[in-house]
């Protein structure tokens, strides 16, 4: 398998990172290498092999549903590109 | 006291034969001098420090007594810090500041040491050689011309240096071990969820696991005992009794069954390497153990089975840096999307960018099953393989790395040759096991690593399959001459 620079360009978006006409082909090769790499995976017999997720075998702890943090929103707010009112600020989304 | 044990530092403190501002001032005037040339730190709080320093003073002279209290350190900038900056080696995270402190930072700082300032790093933790840093590479501090390693590069040249009396560092696939190797340093990474995530910035979930970097085994014991512990706010924490690391260091060898796997030992690994890891089993030997052969027949598969699952993971979690709510965003921009584009564009380096889209690939629609799942399965056989192994041996012993620091642009060309510097290391993360290595001696004069991986939750018995060797021999000591 290997990537077509339409193929990079879809990826790009998926991962909303911009890149140049002029990087395509670049980023193109560099993917392909790495894929390329990692298609030996391709040739294992894993019939019946169950993925592995994690490390550890451990059940997903639950809380009671609680509220547990206190309110810092100041203090959160206080590094953020741009906010007004207590609220984060990006380009318009509905007209 | 730049060479002294963090048991001999605390000795001194509580004996007031030296202060924490002392020492503290000490290892800043150390940073202030030495740093320039090598670049381990992104940031030094030398005021933060000095008032830390006092307090530890002010608590040892009302007869408090901890074994770390007063004992400088430096944190990998990956690790939030409240009030100071965590970069995370990016240009992403450049001008943040954290609103609070990771896990790590909380139990160290509760114990009483003081934060010296923040180590660089490779960016989110994504290299072996510090090269992929926003804020430029780390030197080796045994020979400039070379990588410290990576990710934690930055935290094995500052303790290498002398300019750290130890540090913590982050191992996703041998970012504590491999630079710990090529720095002449003991460096651990603890089983998976033996030391809390929460505050850690997150590169791949399933397999980052924070530990400490230092000098010795004995040093790392103390370390993991106040960071290791249960926390409610990593999912993957792991609820268990505190465990005191320094208890058995002392224990005899006699006994001790090591296994070696041939596929540690076959081609790939430089013949000096080979050579000081070979002296260092015949040391075990007489030291009481003995070798088994064992095997790890899918070890091969770590790397490609890695670099889809750790990418993946990648994927994800910095999907959250979409300058939004912190981090980098693009001062020009159209819609909502161009502005994600554009300000992850800009944020991220070459690197960070390509395992993105590696991820997003493999996790696309139609890909994920060739891919992932396959990867995951693959990681199943794999800490299968330990599995085995561990019914013949007590600890697995082997190279960290395949050859010593390297010179810088050696590998930076071409990623897959980059990612083989972590082949004997991977496989450790993708089982979740704890792995350790230790300084065995030296190849081009440049340190060599010895890779002791154990158990799950064999943290106690490798420290002490560590300290006897280190109690036997005296690499671990040695520090490089320019940093005298």
């Amino acid at each position: 398998m290997s990537l077509s620079l339409d193929d990079v360009s879809r990826i790009a978006r998926l991962a909303r990172i911009e890149i140049s006409p002029a990087e395509t082909e670049q980023t193109r090769d560099q993917l392909n290498h790495i894929l390329a790499f990692v298609e030996q995976l391709q040739a294992v017999d894993t019939t019946g092999i169950e993925p592995m997720a994690h490390a550890v075998d451990v059940v997903q702890r639950l809380r009671p549903d609680a509220v547990t943090e206190a309110d810092r929103r100041d203090a959160f707010q206080a590094i953020a590109p741009e906010t007004e009112a207590g609220l984060y600020l990006v380009p318009r989304v509905v007209e | 006291m730049i060479n002294a044990s963090l048991k001999e530092l605390g000795a001194a403190l509580a004996q007031k034969r030296i202060s924490s501002v002392e020492l503290t001032t000490l290892f800043l005037d150390r940073i202030e001098k030495l740093n320039p040339a090598l670049n381990a730190f992104v940031s030094v709080g030398r005021d933060q420090a000095l008032r830390q320093a006092a307090a530890a003073d002010r608590k040892v002279g009302a007869g408090g007594t901890a074994p770390l209290l007063g004992i400088p350190l430096a944190h990998k900038d990956i690790f939030c810090t409240a009030g100071r900056p965590t970069t995370c080696g990016s240009k992403m995270l450049a001008n943040f500041v954290s609103p609070y402190d990771a896990h790590v930072v909380e139990r160290l700082d509760a114990a009483g040491m003081v934060l010296l300032g923040k180590c660089n790093m490779d960016e989110f933790a994504m290299g072996s050689s510090n090269e992929t840093s926003f804020f430029g590479p780390v030197k080796n501090p045994w020979n400039p011309a070379c990588v410290p390693g990576g990710s934690s590069g930055g935290s094995a040249a500052a303790v290498a240096a002398r300019l750290a009396p130890a540090a913590t560092g982050t191992d996703t696939g041998g970012s504590i071990r491999q630079p710990a190797a090529l720095c002449g340093l003991t460096g651990l990474k603890p089983t998976y969820g033996v030391v809390s995530r929460y505050g850690m910035i997150a590169f791949a979930s399933s397999l980052d696991q924070g530990g400490p970097m230092a000098k010795s085994a004995e040093d790392c014991a103390l370390l993991l005992n106040a960071m290791a512990g249960f926390d409610a706010r990593d999912s993957t924490s792991l609820e268990r009794p505190a465990e005191d690391y320094c208890g058995d260091l002392d224990k005899p060898l006699a006994g001790l069954r090591i296994g070696l796997p041939k596929e540690f030992f076959g081609a790939g690994m430089d013949a000096g390497v080979r050579a000081a890891v070979e002296a260092a089993i015949a040391e075990y030997r007489k030291l009481g153990a003995t070798t088994v052969e064992v095997s790890l027949p899918n070890s091969g598969l770590s790397v490609p089975a890695y670099y889809v699952i750790a990418p993946a993971e990648a994927s994800s979690n910095l999907s959250r840096f979409d300058g939004v709510r912190y981090g980098h965003r693009a001062a020009e921009y159209g819609d909502l999307n161009d502005m994600y584009e554009k300000s992850r564009a800009e944020g991220f380096g070459a690197e960070v960018k390509r395992r993105i889209l590696i991820g997003a690939y493999v996790l696309s629609h139609g890909y994920y099953d060739a891919y992932y799942l396959k990867a995951q399965k693959i990681r199943r056989l794999i800490a299968a393989d330990f599995r085995e192994a561990f019914k013949a041996c007590d600890v697995v012993m082997g190279p960290t790395a395949p050859s010593v620091a390297f010179a810088f642009g050696a590998k930076s060309a071409d990623p897959v040759q980059m990612y083989l510097s972590d082949i004997y290391t991977i496989a450790v993360n993708l089982a979740g096991l704890p792995g350790l290595s230790i300084p065995c001696g030296f190849d081009k004069e440049l340190p060599v690593g010895l890779q002791i991986v154990g158990p799950w939750f064999g943290e106690a018995r490798m420290l002490n399959v560590a300290h006897r060797y280190q109690q036997a021999t005296d690499w671990h000591v040695r520090m490089p001459e320019e940093m005298k």
